[in-house]
């Protein structure tokens, strides 16, 4: 028995009660989505742990599906009688004799376990994970006398789930999630500066000793608020831009991951809409999105619809191989799910979403593909992204990036956003290097106002041609045109 | 027991238990949304959720605690757990409940007409409706709009109630409600969404389905066969929806809690110039009807109207209690808090003063400039100032507005941008609780070819 059957006393023969309540008024198919989720936090501000914080929250969602039309709704109390009502009114939504009929539940064999966390996070004495946060503060502060404000956060969850549905499948999972986050400013004169660092994973408490420290994190938002304070402002316009291994990934989750959401695809609002089989991109460029890599931010044993999570070859060699799907996309569309069926909690209606989206290694030194750049940008980190899915515009946000003057990396410059088309942008890539890198662990997507945690990751690469949204029009004019 | 009593209750408990002071929410609430993809119902939710959080103070440390779980077992948990995580934190001099003059409710909730009867008389067949005929009217626009992403109709209702152990004790509820239409539009080989959309407390503020259907239609056709400009410094102006999010920089710049700790440009600049001398913004806390209005703030502090930019020149930040301890001020009664953790601040209504000027007479002052009527990503950095965002308009040649402009960034630094702000439009949007005109900035960064 799962924990959240054990926990409210859930037998079989109850949620197949409550399956045939959402089928009662007709529908092709109907789940229901128990969540019942943990969480901790800290936080640390001047020195000292302002707040912390624990909490639940626990309820269930309730899905009737009647040809493409799909009613929702949920509740927060798992009595007997407000299930029944949550599953009376998501089957207002069908009308006419059901397809579907629910006996025997049951629970699909060869489950993986990619998130094995012996303690979890959960479990561990709060005093261990301020302990974190003081570690940090004071790495940050001896790090550079310019550094004077160090906020630092800890937070972590564990999210038990249980996936019933009307074709008869029963399935649970655990799902811890931590994370850690620390901000440095930096001040010299007048010139006030951030830098941030953040990791985290399916992972407990551990990971914060043997893979990524606190320590660490606070030297790296350190040297980032340090090295701004000497940044130029960024050129302005097009030229060609060479992206650094791991978090730069984004590019991909912005450019095409999105527009290959199956939803979007069946309803052809996509600029990738009806690209299946063409060339979306160099050869050099196979892009794949994975949610079962071990421990990673993005991965699950179950997607959130209750199917296995896998390997989906999005691009290979530049042809676009295939789109991201949930249920509803992959019954409509006629091909098979690939376990992307994701949702934020109880409350929402799964979609199809990415997991850890990423590029395969190439075979070029990144050292030569910088060397190719006569004048250029190398950018190394990033913050946010956002796309137009039907005109495919995207841009994302350079917080480190340098000049690259005769094939050297010279001037740090200050954050600018960087503007493409996702069908063509990656038609331009010339070169990928050989050392894909997976990000640190703190993506979150949002799709329609819902978020979910994501990974991205890429190898070292070129792009021969992207607009660079910076302040400095004479540097771009005079120097930056090829 | 009503969860005002519930609330007290709890904070008795926790007192009880060793706390000093306690602080409790109660968050109830219901939606309704239906989207309608070309014609056909495409989802309908239709649900309700209850929550409860607890924060404690203990000498000067604070902890809090949150839970979905309102049984008797439920609620030991809560305060239990709120008392033992109270250990963990630190001696914080600043940390407190506001003292127990400045608590109280600045207004009968009615007076600020939050809740409104007329939404939730709406049945589920007209809320579809709606939906549809916001859809339908964006279809039959003009032959070029060819495809949708639906219209929407949301509607809900929540009731906030708060009590603390300095003896506040207040609770209101709001109803809202909003429509949009998400129209695509495609022609020889050009293809472009836009959106339109209308949000009020009360139904009958709704404008009708058909004129957000048509204006989604219009917004979608202007940027068809878009191109990319050379990059160049002109002046840009932005349409009142994208000008709020200006409006919602300089929230976010006289937020008390990015001041304190040097995390915004604005940090010691009360008194000075921060803008030019025809900017002047509040912060209405109180404007009946106001997507940001309430009677008291998440503190149990009352709403009030604050003037944040006067003429140019930086008069207050918007500030909690711990903020304004911070910072030597008095609160502004701008706490806002979730479930957990500490409360944060809030704008009410945040408006730019209006000048006089229509939108045309705007775009006819441009001889050469870009016209913005989307932005996107998150290119701002709130300690610098640096701006760089993905922008989506319309070029200005001549004063008037030709072809559609796509995949350009517009850049500056928002102390400078500011100041460089020549004309204010009279057109006021109230879409959004960051309220503005239409707006031209002298000169930005366009960055294209």
């Amino acid at each position: 028995m799962s924990f959240i059957q054990t926990r409210y006393n859930l037998t079989e023969a109850d949620l197949e009660k409550y399956l045939g309540e959402a089928l009662s008024k007709g529908g092709d198919y109907a789940d229901l989505y128990f969540e019942y989720l943990s969480t901790t936090s800290a936080s640390l501000d001047e020195s000292i742990i302002k707040s912390a914080s624990q909490g639940v929250s626990v309820g269930c969602g309730v899905r009737v599906i009647s040809g493409e039309k799909t009613g929702y709704a949920y509740t927060n109390d798992l009595a007997p009688e407000k299930l029944i009502h949550a599953a009376r009114t998501a089957a207002q939504i069908a009308a006419g004799p059901t397809t579907a009929k629910v006996a025997g539940l049951e629970e699909p064999q060869g489950s993986q376990n990619l998130y094995p966390v012996v303690v979890g996070p959960s479990d561990v004495e709060f005093s261990r994970k301020v302990a974190l946060l003081r570690t940090a503060d004071e790495a940050a502060r001896a790090y550079d006398e310019r550094v004077f404000q160090v906020e630092a956060s800890y937070r972590d969850s564990v999210r038990h789930v249980l996936i019933a549905n009307s074709e008869s499948v029963i399935r649970s999972d655990t799902q811890p999630l931590t994370r850690m986050d620390v901000s440095v400013i930096a001040r010299e004169g007048e010139r006030i500066e951030r830098g941030h660092d953040g990791t985290g994973g399916r992972v407990g408490l551990d990971y914060f000793q043997t893979e990524r420290t606190p320590r660490d994190l606070s030297h790296e938002a350190a040297r980032q608020a340090v090295l701004q304070i000497g940044a130029e402002e960024a050129p302005a316009g097009e030229m060609p831009v060479v992206l650094g291994p791991g978090w730069p990934g984004i590019l991909l989750h912005e450019a095409v991951g999105h527009g290959l959401e199956a939803d979007f695809n069946r309803k052809q609002v996509s600029a990738f809409s009806g690209l299946i089989g063409r060339k979306v991109a160099s050869e050099l460029c196979t892009v794949i999105d994975d949610g079962h890599i071990p421990s990673r931010r993005g991965s699950l044993n179950v997607d959130d619809e209750g199917a296995t999570t896998g390997r989906a070859v999005l691009i290979e060699n530049g042809i676009l191989k295939g789109y991201l799907q949930d249920r509803l996309s992959s019954r409509i569309l006629g091909t098979p799910p690939t376990g992307n069926g994701r949702r934020q909690s109880y409350k929402h209606i799964p979609m199809p979403r990415m997991t850890n989206t990423f590029m395969l290694a190439g075979e070029d030194d990144p050292q030569d593909i910088l060397r190719s750049v006569d004048r250029g940008l190398y950018c190394v980190n990033f913050g946010g992204g956002q796309v137009d899915i039907t005109s495919g515009k995207f841009v994302f946000s350079a917080s480190e990036s340098y000049l690259i003057e005769g094939g050297q990396v010279t001037r740090p410059v200050r954050g600018a956003t960087l503007i493409g088309n996702g069908p063509d942008v990656l038609t331009k890539v010339s070169r990928v290097g050989h050392d894909l890198k997976l990000d640190r662990g703190i993506g979150t997507c949002g799709k329609e106002g819902q978020s979910v945690p994501v990974g991205v990751g890429i190898p070292t690469i070129k792009v021969d041609q992207l607009t660079v949204g910076g302040t400095n029009v004479l540097r771009a004019a005079s120097t930056f045109q090829d | 027991m009503s969860y005002l009593e519930l609330a007290s209750d709890l904070v008795a408990r926790a007192r009880k238990q060793g706390a000093d002071e306690a602080e409790c929410v109660v968050r109830e609430g219901s939606q309704f949304s239906v989207n309608v993809r070309l014609g056909e119902v495409d989802q309908v939710k239709d649900s309700g959720s209850k929550a409860i959080g607890l924060r404690v103070l203990s000498g000067n440390r604070a902890a809090s605690t949150f839970s979905s779980d309102f049984s008797g077992k439920g609620l030991d948990v809560l305060v239990k757990s709120a008392i033992e995580t109270v250990r963990f934190t630190s001696e914080d001099p600043f940390s407190d409940l506001p003292e127990a003059e400045q608590l109280g409710v600045a207004t009968d909730p009615t007076a600020l007409r939050l809740h409104h009867d007329d939404v939730l008389a709406l049945t589920a067949e007209q809320k579809i409706e709606m939906a549809r005929t916001a859809e339908a009217a964006a279809l039959e626009a003009d032959p070029r709009i060819t495809n949708s992403e639906g219209g929407d109709f949301r509607s809900g209702w929540s009731r906030w109630t708060l009590a603390n152990s300095r003896g506040f004790g207040g609770e209101y509820s709001l109803t809202h409600c909003s429509l949009s239409a998400v129209p695509v539009a495609e022609s020889s080989g050009s293809k472009e969404r836009d959106y339109w959309y209308s949000v009020s407390l009360d139904a009958a503020g709704l404008e009708s389905p058909e004129d957000v259907g048509r204006r989604a239609a219009e917004r979608a056709l202007r940027r068809l066969h878009s191109t990319k400009v050379a990059t160049t410094e002109v002046p840009v102006i932005f349409e009142p929806r994208v000008a709020g999010s200006l409006l919602g920089h300089i929230f976010q710049a006289a937020s008390g809690d990015a001041v304190y700790r040097y995390a915004s440009f604005f940090a010691d600049k009360l008194g000075e110039k921060v803008a030019g001398g025809n900017i002047t913004v509040v912060d209405d806390g109180l404007r009946p009807g106001g997507l940001g209005s309430t009677p008291f703030d998440d503190e149990g502090v009352a709403s009030r109207r604050t003037t944040v930019i006067e003429d140019g020149v930086l008069r207050s930040y918007l500030l909690n209690s711990y903020s304004a301890r911070k910072l030597g001020l008095e609160t502004t009664g701008n706490a806002s808090r979730g479930l957990a953790g500490s409360p944060g601040i809030g704008p009410g209504n945040f408006m730019l003063q209006p000048g006089d000027a229509s939108p045309e007479d705007i775009i006819a002052s441009v001889d050469r400039g870009l016209y913005v009527t989307e932005l996107i990503g998150y290119g701002v950095n709130l300690v610098t100032g640096d701006y760089s965002r993905g922008a989506v308009g319309l070029w200005i040649e001549k004063g008037e507005l030709t072809y559609a402009v796509s995949e350009v960034t517009i850049g500056g630094n928002l102390k400078e941008i500011f100041k460089q702000i020549d004309m204010i439009g009279s057109d006021l949007d109230f879409r959004s609780v960051f309220v503005a005109p239409t707006l031209k900035v002298r000169c930005m960064t366009v960055a294209g070819k």
